[in-house]
């Protein structure tokens, strides 16, 4: 009854998680650097970043696991660290690293879990829609990592959590697996959770969030859809050509459109405003210098290239 | 309530499918079991009581160990986190292992109880519901004092560590192994000052002279100031993550659970009641086992 009416008193239009310059150091290692984000109900917002950048930090703040420094978090308009037990009602979570004694089997320990919580799943359904009905029977220190983390899954949902917090859900898990946990966090965002997932694979990001922060050294360094921030990313298009001969100096930074230009290995790469133009220029350019074309290739921006122009490093140095 | 059984019933589960707790609660009290009765109480019933209280005591102690060194693996093993995430706190999680440890002494100590009448020839029960108090209140205690250990400690290698220290001096130094009577007196000062000398007579004393719990003051308050301290410390200690630290002040509240036991030893030191009881209990035995050693 009290979420009910807690569910009535907390309007729909309010952000479900609020943050607000988050600051939390360990020692002298600053992890979070005022870091400030809103969620809204039913969308799956990502936290990209490399390891260390302080995405763990600002989950596990929210999730009641860590203090902040200073700052405000607020869940369902709940504090975690103060709300206690109704906080935890309302929420659902996988760890970075979830762990669960050895010999506990697993439907022992949705059953376990699932007592805890006023709203309760149906452990039988849970066990069948994360393919785990085969495995009900076996000590979790039997399972692959793939079950694991289904079962890490289960677990978060086990209560019918309003939001969802995912640490690194595919950490780990090699390709396929990874795209079955991915169907699932689709599943999830149909049912219109509040999914707050952190991540360092960018095709998960672009993939699953509605709306992804750029986190980097313990601040938010760009936040918005994936498409946003793409075309934030100076709305250039990588473009890479191979010639049979050395391009003559100059000419091909002259071309139309190009932003920018730069040797790599045997290639040229140009970044273009304006593809077709660039293109044509190019053509044109060659033909004049009797230059020949060998291989041309055109990477639309990803979010890696966003990170790289916005930190200058690669995500996954 | 609800959730501190649930956690019970899983943590009793999962101890018991862990060949080292089954080793430890299981086998090594039937172990003390045989070698106390078997060695020194062969052919002497009457002396089987006295032994019997031994054993005892030693399978309550046991729960120090326990429950205490899976929370410290859960721990550090990141388990505990999981746990937080849900809605139970952490007087629900300390309680469990409480209430695990005792349901699993209890089994424990009916065989005992039975192998010793069955195989030694048992020849009274004692006062029965002085032993069940002295069950009761010794496993609270001795539990809560290892989840103290548990949470001051680091990593499980550790508490193992410190948890052998202890567990030394309560084996040698309590009266169990070595009867109290038989020490230095400046050693006995000393024994008077472990909460597990005072369950070492209990049990004795319930067993070998049928003292009722009304009759077992010192006892009974020693082990309940010991087991109320033990349970607040340790819930003041109480850590859920691995890379949190025990506060400072909360290390010194642990350090001051001495100051009681000072005080009960050095009345008990006064008094003489409990080292007059010990000796009284002792006594047929050395009577007994003189004439038997003298060739004639």
């Amino acid at each position: 009854m009290e979420g009910l009416c807690y569910r009535y008193f907390f309007s729909v239009n309010s952000p479900v998680i609020q943050v607000e310059n988050l600051i939390k150091s360990y020692g002298s290692v600053e992890a979070l650097r005022g870091v400030s984000f809103e969620v809204q109900e039913g969308e799956v917002f990502g936290l990209l970043g490399p390891n260390g950048a302080g995405k763990t930090s600002a989950v596990e703040i929210l999730e009641g696991l860590r203090s902040a420094d200073s700052g405000r978090a607020l869940v369902c308009g709940l504090s975690p660290l103060e709300a206690g037990h109704r906080f935890k009602e309302e929420i659902g979570a996988t760890l970075q690293s979830t762990a669960l004694p050895e010999k506990i089997r697993v439907r022992e320990a949705l059953a376990m879990f699932s007592s805890f919580y006023g709203r309760r799943r149906n452990l039988a359904d849970l066990l069948r829609r994360f393919g785990l009905e085969e495995k009900r029977h076996t000590y979790y220190g039997q399972l692959s990592g793939g079950q694991k983390q289904r079962l890490a899954l289960a677990l978060a949902i086990v209560n019918e959590p309003r939001v969802l917090f995912l640490d690194e859900p595919t950490a780990g898990l090699d390709p396929q697996v990874r795209r079955e946990i991915y169907d699932i966090i689709e599943e999830l965002k149909q049912e219109k959770k509040t999914i707050l997932l952190t991540t360092h694979y960018i095709e998960e990001a672009e993939r699953l969030c509605d709306r992804v922060a750029i986190v980097d050294y313990g601040r938010v360094i760009a936040l918005g859809t994936p498409r946003e921030l793409k075309q934030r990313s100076a709305g250039t298009t990588r473009i890479e050509v191979r010639l049979a001969r050395e391009a003559v100096d100059g000419a091909l930074a002259k071309l139309e459109a190009v932003s920018d230009l730069f040797q790599l290995e045997d290639r040229y790469v140009l970044h273009s405003t304006h593809v077709p133009a660039t293109i044509v220029a190019l053509v044109k350019q060659l033909e004049i210098d009797g230059n020949e074309l060998v291989s041309l290739e055109i990477f639309s921006p990803s979010l890696e290239d966003v990170f790289l122009e916005l930190t200058g490093r690669k995500l996954r140095d | 309530m609800r959730h501190t059984l649930t956690l019970t019933v899983n943590r009793m589960r999962l101890a018991l499918r862990t060949p080292a707790f089954i080793f430890f609660s299981l086998a090594m009290p039937l172990a003390f079991l045989f070698i106390f009765c078997g060695l020194f109480g062969h052919g002497r019933p009457q002396a089987i009581p006295y032994l019997l209280a031994s054993v005892l005591a030693l399978t309550v102690m046991g729960s120090f160990w326990g429950l205490s060194l899976q929370l410290v693996t859960y721990r550090e093993m990141g388990i505990l986190r999981r746990f937080r995430l849900a809605p139970i706190g952490a007087g629900a999680m300390l309680a469990s292992s409480i209430l695990s440890n005792y349901l699993l002494t209890l089994p424990t100590v009916v065989l005992q109880f039975l192998l010793a009448r069955w195989i030694f020839h048992l020849p009274t029960w004692g006062n029965l519901t002085s032993v069940l108090v002295m069950v009761t209140l010794g496993t609270v205690t001795f539990a809560a004092l290892g989840l103290i250990v548990a949470s001051v400690t680091g990593t499980a290698q550790e508490t193992q560590i410190i948890n052998n220290a202890f567990w030394l001096v309560f084996l040698f130094l309590s009266g169990a192994t070595f009867p109290l009577p038989l020490f230095p007196s400046w050693l006995q000062g000393l024994a008077l000052l472990l909460p597990a000398t005072y369950l070492v007579s209990g049990f004795e004393r319930a067993l070998a002279s049928g003292t009722s719990v009304f009759h077992l003051g010192a006892e009974l308050l020693s082990l309940s100031v010991c087991a109320a301290l033990a349970l607040i410390i340790a819930q003041k200690l109480f850590r859920w993550d691995p890379g949190q630290k025990a506060p400072r002040r909360a290390r010194l509240w642990a350090a001051a659970t001495i100051v009681p036991f000072i005080l009960l030893g050095a009345w008990e030191i006064h008094s003489g009641a409990l080292m007059a009881s010990a000796r009284a209990n002792f006594a047929p035995l050395e009577r007994q086992a003189a004439p038997q050693n003298l060739p004639r």
